[in-house]
């Protein structure tokens, strides 16, 4: 049994930190920004990325010996929209506020690198099952650099976490102001250059190590 | 007059569509390494962008928005979800057609934006264009000025990158920010001078 998942979990890893999609493959990155103004908004938006990846690579890579190879784009980007809209639907259902806020970003996962890239560069070439995990890694991958964001904006900006002020008024008392910065645009470009300064020079420790 | 005159310079600077939406990043980071290219793919975004936020207005106005199919009897239908497979397949096929038409008049100018255009079918930016289009209940001829607006602000914004990194590469920076990292903060700063024109009232 542990040599059926040891793959499965190297594949987890890669995904989510070693080739971290945002930071490392520098894919997807348009959403990453835009949606990180708050915790709640990021969390939903890395939840429905992470489900449409595993899912669209799942099915591209079950019917990948079945697709021309000059139409596949489109056919690919056919799966992915498909989910997209399945997705915004139940978000529009059962989360209306932060659907709302999201706006138009949901829709854009379709032209998100991350899902069309997974779907070229690895469900063509692997089975469903492999395949179904590296979407769910590569998504979860996103999701930790957007959150992280989110949460460096939203205590920077606001001094909010999740919604809720963790900020102590005397800290306002003594001086103390939200950086109107990081809610702006600015702000997300600056954190996520930062982060791959951060994750660069982590990694660099690592191979130091080896 | 004066109305699409301020939309399109909102358009181009104030909403800008990649320093304030960050639409079209991938190609943004990829391609702005030779200021030669970023103008290419430039001036493709915006003939693209010109034609597909329009072409996508006749159709979602014609077709899908709640109400469209009246005309047909079928006033109850609302196919307004379908906006987003449609879009796509708008773009993909109307990139395919521009690329041969370019193809078969302008020899020249296919030559130069020949590899670019493809990409184009999948940059957020023209996707997104379209998304904002029907979200903000642009008219007709809004909806051209904001496409090409768009575009331009695209443009400006991915040629003046093009050559700030023609600058970095001589600059000292710190092992670890070098490349995509010290993109993001020029892209910070370049952010932060486009928010100056906000105080613009027209």
């Amino acid at each position: 049994m542990n040599n059926d998942a040891s793959p499965y979990k190297e594949i987890l890893i890669k995904g989510i930190w070693n080739e971290n999609p945002v930071a490392y493959q520098v894919l997807g990155i348009c959403s990453a920004l835009a949606v990180t103004v708050k915790m709640s908004t990021a969390i939903v938006m890395g939840l429905a990325l992470t489900l449409v990846t595993a899912f669209s690579s799942m099915i591209i890579s079950s019917m990948r010996k079945k697709i021309p190879s000059n139409i596949r784009i489109i056919a690919e980007l056919a799966i992915i929209a498909s989910l997209v809209i399945i997705t915004d639907e139940i978000l529009k259902a059962f989360f209306y506020d932060i659907s709302k806020q999201l706006s138009i970003f949901v829709g854009l996962i379709i032209t998100n690198c991350i899902v069309l890239g997974r779907a070229e560069a690895f469900a063509l070439a692997n089975n469903p099952v492999d395949s179904f995990v590296d979407g769910i890694a590569n998504g979860l991958g996103y999701s930790l650099i957007l959150i992280t964001v989110a949460f460096l904006r939203e205590l920077l900006g606001s001094g909010q976490c999740m919604g809720i002020p963790v900020i102590p008024n005397v800290v306002y008392d003594s001086g103390y102001q939200n950086m109107g910065l990081m809610v702006l645009a600015p702000g997300a470009f600056f954190i996520i250059g930062l982060l791959v300064w951060l994750k660069n020079s982590l990694s660099g420790i690592n191979q130091n190590k080896s | 007059m004066g109305d699409l005159f301020s939309l399109f310079i909102n358009s181009v600077f104030i909403g800008n569509i990649l320093l304030a939406y960050f639409l079209g990043m991938c190609s943004f980071i990829a391609v702005s390494k030779n200021i030669e290219t970023a103008t290419g793919l430039g001036f493709a975004v915006i003939f693209v962008l010109t034609i597909t936020s329009p072409v996508n207005w006749i159709i979602y106005h014609g077709l899908l928005a709640p109400g469209a199919l009246s005309w047909a009897g079928l006033a109850d239908i609302d196919l307004s979800f379908l906006k987003y497979i449609t879009f796509i397949a708008v773009i993909a096929a109307l990139v395919q057609a521009v690329e041969m038409i370019i193809d078969k008049y302008s020899p020249v100018l296919y030559a130069s934006l020949g590899v670019f255009l493809p990409l184009i079918a999948v940059n957020c930016a023209i996707l997104g264009t379209s998304l904002f289009m029907v979200e903000r209940n642009y008219t007709f001829i809004e909806s051209v000025v904001f496409g090409a607006g768009s575009g331009t602000g695209w443009m400006i914004a991915i040629v003046s990158m093009a050559a700030i990194r023609k600058k970095i590469a001589y600059a000292d920076v710190p092992k670890g920010l070098n490349g995509f990292g010290i993109t993001m903060i020029v892209a910070g700063l370049m952010a932060m001078t486009f928010m100056m024109f906000s105080g613009i009232t027209l």
